[in-house]
């Protein structure tokens, strides 16, 4: 589903990614780990097709496609969902109306009809009964207004609604309480799916907790350093990111 | 952001632009008192009106164009204006729409508006105005029941004289400014609307504008009186074609609400705005007043203004009657090199009156918008309250946003409460609503639609959906 070779990616002419090898199958659940400023987000955000993030050696592939030149969009329509670190307030939006915007976006690119206003609100209502989330999410406006924890449950939301082939979770497990948390693991594992792909970046392995991964990747200075199964996430709660012996370059920034 | 793309995405093209082919029937240009007598002579007029349009018109030649606001444009010559001009239709105008020149009608067919069946349908009467002169009324009748009045106001004056000699002139004197001065002498027509009392018109009093006429100013007057407990919702909306040289309109809106009377009055402005340049486009100078005139009267005006080349107006509200309430809510764009300096006026003269002014202001390209507002609490007014709320959105860095908000206060009682924000669209809010299947073109409308909620919730809803669409043209890609 995803072949990433020898990935090396640039922000603002500032190399971050220096040469990443990863391949995701479908039905897999990758858990990349790394301390901060190790270049996690920045694969997340490249993988999305953020402005500004340029791939300047290797390859990146999606279901048989060169990814760097398809948009933002174009990338979601393929079945390509970020869930944001920091997720954006939009003002006077409601989430109904932008779930529903977002779906049928998405509906009408794949050639499927656009579901109205009923049956997307019956559709929904679904999804937020699977999540145990308040229905009255769907009436606020995006994200304005909501705590961090409230922000990180519409981002599985909408992952939720829109059903993703590859979903990527930029650190929506840091700050939650366990309420939350077992808000996102049901929405992982909800998606999980034969045909379907979930990448969780995370910074702790407390995540892990629920949703069992079949690959952990260690990032660290732009690279991953270390590849292992789940018990390889326990060992690096058990025993720090010091003990992978990095050196702890501090030139590098943290990239949100 | 790749600014190149967007930059075309900028150079979306007026799409109602279009000229239609009917012969007018137009005034040699310039002005003295002889074209205001063969105005006033063309239209039959009683002589209690020439009067009134030649003392206007005496008045304005003692008046200098005003230069307090921030709009800048060339010096207008009034005297190569043409002051009257009116489609050529057989002796006294079309009786029914059979009469109307059906090359008028493909063109109101291309704007969209919902003349008769299509009319009937909406629940929309629609008093078309075709540069100057009414030229069909639908629903005539059924309002007619009801006693409500709704008629071009060249017919009011012949029909209603008492009611045009009441009211004319009483919310806006013909002394009030220059260009309201300039529009009492030489007022084409317009719109008329008197609800009696107890009346509540059942359906929205819509009217469409449009300038067509080369180099014809354009001088609407319109005039709603809501008679003690009548309620109406009127709804005005322009589309203009294409045109090279600036075009000169001036109109004047007069509302007259009596004891717990309510008057909502929408409007939709689409005037041709000019090219990327800035070349052509109209300059819309605009006296928009309501008198709240009785005890609890209620009177509230919402606008969309995205077209015109300069939009100078300030829809305000007198609050005379103790208990009366006004309202202002606001959506002013500007995209390349479009200047607005909009805002309204809150009077406070009763007790315990109350007022309410949003104000969103978007500007794009080199687009430059001024909000301009002033709440005038009178020693009169005990317990007045104001709420202003005043948000800026800035969609380029060659755009600009101005907030001159101006507060009176002579009673110690009144509470007077003014926000205002400026932001600027942000690339992250773009990016997230991309990187849901979201186009540009989507996420920008999406952005815009939320910022401007307020105030599209106060527009009936069929407007309020004709307003996002319109937002959405003016705005095709208009983020750099």
């Amino acid at each position: 589903m995803l072949e990433i070779k020898d990935l090396h990616v640039s922000v603002d002419d500032k190399a971050i990614l220096k040469g990443i090898d990863l391949t995701v199958k479908p039905g897999e659940i990758h858990a990349i780990m790394g301390p901060n400023g190790s270049g996690k987000s920045t694969l997340a955000q490249v993988l999305a097709g953020r402005e500004g993030y340029r791939v300047t050696q290797g390859s990146l592939r999606y279901l048989d496609s060169d990814l760097p030149p398809f948009s933002p969009e174009a990338r979601a329509r393929a079945g390509i969902f970020l869930a944001f670190q920091y997720p954006i307030e939009i003002p006077g939006v409601a989430n109904a109306q932008f779930l529903r915007s977002a779906l049928n976006s998405q509906r009408g690119y794949r050639g499927e009809p656009e579901l109205d206003a009923f049956d997307f609100l019956e559709f929904v209502k679904g999804r937020l009964a699977m999540l145990e989330i308040d229905d009255s999410f769907l009436y606020r406006s995006l994200n304005e207004g909501f705590s961090g924890g409230e922000k990180k449950r519409n981002e599985i939301l909408q992952m939720a609604v829109l059903e993703p082939r590859l979903a990527i979770l930029d650190e929506t497990d840091s700050g939650l309480d366990i309420d939350a948390l077992k808000v996102v693991a049901r929405g992982v594992n909800a998606l999980r799916a034969p045909d379907r792909a979930i990448i969780l970046v995370t910074h702790y392995q407390r995540l892990l907790e629920y949703i069992v991964p079949d690959r952990v990747h260690v990032l660290a200075e732009g690279r991953i350093v270390r590849s292992g199964d789940r018990d390889l996430a326990l060992e690096l709660e058990a025993k720090g990111y010091g003990w992978l012996n990095l050196r702890n370059n501090c030139e590098e920034p943290f990239i949100p | 952001m790749d600014n190149l793309e967007l930059q075309r995405h900028l150079d979306t093209e007026y799409r109602w632009g279009f000229v239609t082919d009917i012969e007018q029937d137009t005034l040699p240009m310039g002005l003295d008192e002889d074209v205001v007598r063969l105005i006033s002579a063309k239209k039959g007029e009683p002589a209690f009106m020439l009067d009134w349009r030649l003392k206007a018109y005496r008045h304005w030649l003692t008046m200098t164009e005003p230069t307090w606001s921030s709009v800048r444009y060339p010096a207008i010559d009034y005297q190569t204006l043409h002051y009257y001009s009116a489609p050529k239709t057989r002796d006294s105008g079309p009786k029914s729409l059979a009469e109307v020149d059906p090359e008028l009608l493909r063109t109101y067919e291309k704007l969209g508006i919902p003349l008769a069946e299509r009319g009937a349908l909406a629940g929309v009467a629609v008093d078309a105005v075709f540069d100057s002169v009414s030229v069909a009324t639908t629903f005539k009748d059924k309002l007619e029941q009801l006693g409500i009045l709704f008629c071009p106001f060249s017919e009011a004056v012949i029909k209603y004289p008492e009611l045009v000699q009441q009211y004319l002139g009483s919310v806006v004197p013909y002394t009030d400014n220059f260009f309201a001065s300039l529009n009492s002498a030489v007022f084409s027509d317009g719109s008329f609307v008197y609800v009696p009392k107890g009346v509540r018109c059942p359906m929205e009093l819509s009217t469409y504008f449009r300038i067509n006429a080369r180099n014809t100013g354009q001088f609407e007057r319109t005039l709603i009186i809501a008679d003690e407990g009548g309620y109406v919702s009127y709804l005005e909306g322009c589309t203009a074609p294409t045109r090279d040289e600036n075009q000169l309109h001036a109109a004047v809106v007069e509302l007259v609400a009596l004891q717990d009377a309510r008057i909502k009055y929408s409007t939709v402005q689409n005037w041709y705005p000019g090219d990327a340049e800035g070349r052509g486009g109209i300059y819309n100078f605009v006296t928009k007043r309501g008198d709240c005139r009785g005890e609890r009267a209620h009177i509230s005006w919402t606008q969309v203004e995205t077209g015109s080349a300069i939009t100078w107006k300030y829809p305000s509200c007198i609050l005379r009657g103790d208990h009366s309430v006004g309202e202002f809510y606001s959506v002013a764009l500007t995209n390349h090199h479009q200047q607005a300096d909009t805002g309204t006026k809150m009077i406070h003269i009763g007790r315990d009156t109350r007022s309410t002014i949003v104000s969103k202001g978007i500007a794009a390209g080199y687009g430059s918008n001024a909000y301009r507002g002033l709440v005038k609490v009178l020693a009169t007014a005990e317990g007045a309250r104001n709420h202003t709320q005043c948000d800026s959105l800035l969609m380029s860095p060659t755009s600009a946003a101005h907030t001159f908000p101006y507060i009176e206060v002579r009673n110690p009682g009144a509470i007077v409460e003014h926000e205002a924000t400026t932001s600027r669209i942000g690339e992250d809010q773009l990016f997230y609503l991309q990187s849901r299947g979201l186009d540009e073109e989507e996420a920008v409308n999406l952005i815009v639609n939320g910022f401007c909620k307020e105030v599209f919730k106060e527009l009936p809803m069929e407007f309020a959906v004709e307003a996002q669409k319109l937002l959405a043209v003016s705005l095709e890609g208009a983020v750099g």
